[in-house]
């Protein structure tokens, strides 16, 4: 087996952060990455429309979860005390991580501890929002992404901008150059005669993870459920990356939110059809992989739990905020939202992009920086979103509240945002201020521009109507009164 | 059966003319109009930006002006939305923050007796058919908060079917927001635009004369992207459509 010179880039600094409006203007002139996004999310969109048709009772089904996901989260202290005494007796080794910080420092040290110097990593959303990777590198442990997209994204120095599909931003010559250009720094180099079409780049990705695999002996994953009552953790997958690096590693060490527990096996019922259907449009998800502890005939002899907070109890405490934590990371609201077409992932400058991630960022980092506080401003609140959630999220509600939460904490344009909004408001409350300054301004109509001064925003591509000669209530009191 | 009319801040100040043929075309299906002078804006541009305690004083105002009216029908769908959907959500914030009674009996109040007008005419006064007389090309496009929050469906096509002289022509990717959103399209105009420049491609590919909606706000943006681009296409609100009749053909 061929050995690959150790990497010697550097991990990329994170990019600067900046508040949504500002990154999404950019993202809107790339002709290239609009293209990419309308075409995916669109093809996506209407597969998973023509799956879920098929289920008579999905109203049903997706009720279902929502109320799984709630009662969970209502006692979760109790399902989490149970599911760590059920690992612990299975031969798990249960970490709790209060933030980001905590849970890198336990899984590099778990990591040194086995001597070895290179992970191969399931895609994990988790392990992406604390930045492992990151963590790893700076103590000299590589990570190998294993998922073809995330491979895309690890190869490229990029980021991910999707939930399920990382890479969704490329397209296949853009995948084609990256590999060529990129995996022989890495590992296996792609072939000379590397086309564009699927079937080759993924064979080329497939001869390049497989010496990853079959040399690794440290794996790290994410979950995307985890069985209180017997301590199983669960991950969907559809490549069978996954599958080889719960399986054939000797340690392996699982990052999970503390969100993803449910009660008992029974409730993966549910989510085993709301899942598949509503993040890839298939009926069922090729890899079903469940592990619980270890065992010595079979699979990794040492498996560690580290189990993260990172915000989310914070989440759990507010009422409306709560039920982003219901979410299962499907995507399918990604794929249905219009800003996200146009905006892509990045513009939301965190690991959960789209309307969830505009819900739920907020909630785990709080609204202190610039680009949290914009978050909640990034939907036209259409609400297709809340239409397409297997749990039922009502996001507009949830973007709503936390407009309030920003808008209470003041801070740059929100003072002047509120002295408008109240100026707006106390002439509501007063119609005879209201009708005085609609009949003003219909009396001076003919002096206003077609795209006045300070409407720059909106008049950059579009004309204000003309005002009316006289508003309604005006009518009103000459015609029928 | 006393009925109200909720013109709207929008319709008011820049769109009467949705105002007036809302109240001639329910006079003309024997319907008694009132329009309580009190009332201005439901608050919505103020819930939907995050200032909720700025909003309180005009629901308790929505309250008052339409106390003692069986139904209130307005020709918006967002506007009718706020009233069903989000008072209920600022009494029941309101009252966890220390209980405002006043305010939770005025959300309740109002919200079950508030109809958009296409709801109005299909399930109140059960009338498909208006009697209208429309020789144009049409196309539909529901603005989300009627066609999500509400759940409009298909009322407003089917009124718009049986106009005597329209023909409707089908709207590529109709359910896609224009991009407007309240105060979204100054916070986030670039995708705004972007989001309004793809729903005018879409309704000048269908050819249609007219673009109509239920609801003037969504309008307003896609108009105005339409007359920047000297479209043929105008932009329609659906009353005006409703109203025009043989004898006196809408302009």
């Amino acid at each position: 087996m061929p050995v690959p010179p150790p990497p010697t880039r550097p991990v990329p600094p994170p990019p600067t952060p900046r508040a949504f409006p500002e990154a999404a203007r950019d993202a809107v002139r790339d002709t290239t990455l609009r293209a990419n996004l309308r075409h995916a999310t669109h093809t996506i969109r209407d597969k998973r429309a023509r799956a879920v048709a098929e289920l008579e009772d999905w109203q049903r089904l997706r009720e279902a979860g929502k109320r799984i996901k709630d009662h969970t989260l209502r006692h979760l202290d109790r399902y989490l005390e149970q599911l760590e005494a059920a690992a612990t007796a299975a031969g798990a080794t249960v970490h709790w991580a209060a933030d980001a910080d905590e849970a890198n420092r336990i899984v590099t040290g778990l990591v040194k501890a086995t001597g070895e110097r290179e992970v191969v990593k399931v895609k994990s959303m988790a392990t992406q929002e604390i930045g492992l990777n990151e963590a790893l590198a700076a103590e000299g442990i590589h990570a190998y992404e294993t998922d073809l997209a995330e491979l895309i994204v690890q190869l490229g120095d990029d980021r991910p901008s999707h939930i399920l599909v990382p890479a969704i931003h490329r397209n296949r010559a853009e995948i084609r150059a990256i590999f060529r250009e990129r995996m022989g720094r890495w590992g296996r180099p792609a072939p000379d005669d590397l086309t564009d079409e699927p079937a080759d780049l993924a064979e080329a990705a497939r001869l390049h993870l497989r010496e990853k695999f079959l040399r690794a002996k440290v794996a790290i994953s994410g979950a995307n459920f985890m069985v209180a009552e017997t301590g199983t953790l669960v991950v969907l997958e559809s490549e069978g990356n996954g599958r080889m690096c719960l399986t054939l590693p000797e340690t392996l060490i699982s990052v999970v939110g503390i969100e993803k527990t449910v009660p008992t096996w029974r409730d993966l019922e549910v989510f085993l059809q709301t899942l598949p259907r509503s993040s890839t449009a298939e009926r069922m998800n090729p890899y079903t992989s469940m592990w619980t502890g270890t065992s010595d005939d079979d699979g990794p002899r040492t498996f560690h739990l580290v189990l993260l907070d990172n915000g989310r109890t914070d989440a759990l405490a507010d009422d409306i905020g709560r039920q982003a934590l219901r979410c299962i990371r499907c995507s399918a609201c990604l794929n249905v939202c219009p800003v996200y077409e146009r905006a892509g992932g990045h513009a939301y400058g965190s690991v959960y992009p789209g309307p969830i991630g505009a819900i739920l960022t907020p909630q785990l980092r709080g609204t202190t920086s610039e680009i949290d506080a914009s978050l909640p401003y990034a939907s036209s609140l259409c609400g297709a979103c809340y239409d397409v959630c297997p749990v039922a999220i009502d996001i507009p509600e949830v973007l709503v509240h936390l407009r309030e939460r920003v808008a209470d904490q003041g801070g740059r344009g929100h003072r002047a945002e509120k002295a408008v909004m109240r100026a707006a408001s106390w002439v509501m409350d007063h119609p005879a201020a209201l009708a005085a300054g609609e009949r003003a301004a219909a009396r001076t109509r003919a002096l206003h521009p077609g795209r006045p001064p300070g409407a720059g925003a909106w008049t950059e591509s579009r004309d204000l109507p003309p005002l009316p000669a006289q508003p309604f209530r005006d009518w009103w009191k000459k015609n029928r009164t | 059966m006393r009925v109200a009319l909720f013109v709207t801040c929008v319709n008011d100040a820049v769109y009467p003319a949705t105002g007036i043929a809302t109240v001639k075309l329910l006079e003309r299906l024997g319907v008694e109009v009132h329009f309580p002078p009190g009332q201005t804006c439901c608050g919505q541009p103020m819930f939907n930006t995050g200032y909720r305690h700025e909003t309180e004083p005009l629901v308790r105002r929505m309250a008052r002006v339409f106390a003692g009216y069986d139904h209130i029908v307005t020709p918006s769908g967002s506007c009718a939305a706020m009233i069903r959907d989000n008072y209920p959500r600022i009494a029941r914030k309101a009252a966890a923050e220390g209980g405002d009674p006043e305010l939770t009996e005025a959300a309740q109040a109002l919200a079950p007796r508030t109809y958009e007008l296409t709801e109005f005419l299909v399930d109140v006064l059960g009338v498909i058919d208006v009697g209208a007389f429309f020789p144009h090309t049409v196309t539909y496009h529901p603005s989300c908060h009627g066609a999500r929050l509400l759940g409009l469906g298909d009322r407003p096509r089917r009124l718009l079917a049986a106009v005597k002289g329209l023909e409707l022509r089908e709207l590529p990717g109709a359910e896609e927001c224009c991009g407007f959103g309240g105060t979204f399209a100054l916070k986030n105009p670039d995708v705004s635009a972007a989001m309004g420049t793809d729903k005018v491609r879409n309704a000048l590919a269908t050819g249609a004369e007219v673009l109509c909606g239920a609801d003037n706000s969504c309008l307003m943006h896609i108009g105005g992207i339409l007359h920047r681009q000297d479209a043929p296409t105008r932009a329609l609100h659906l009353a005006e459509i409703l109203l025009s009749t043989e004898a006196e053909p809408h302009v």
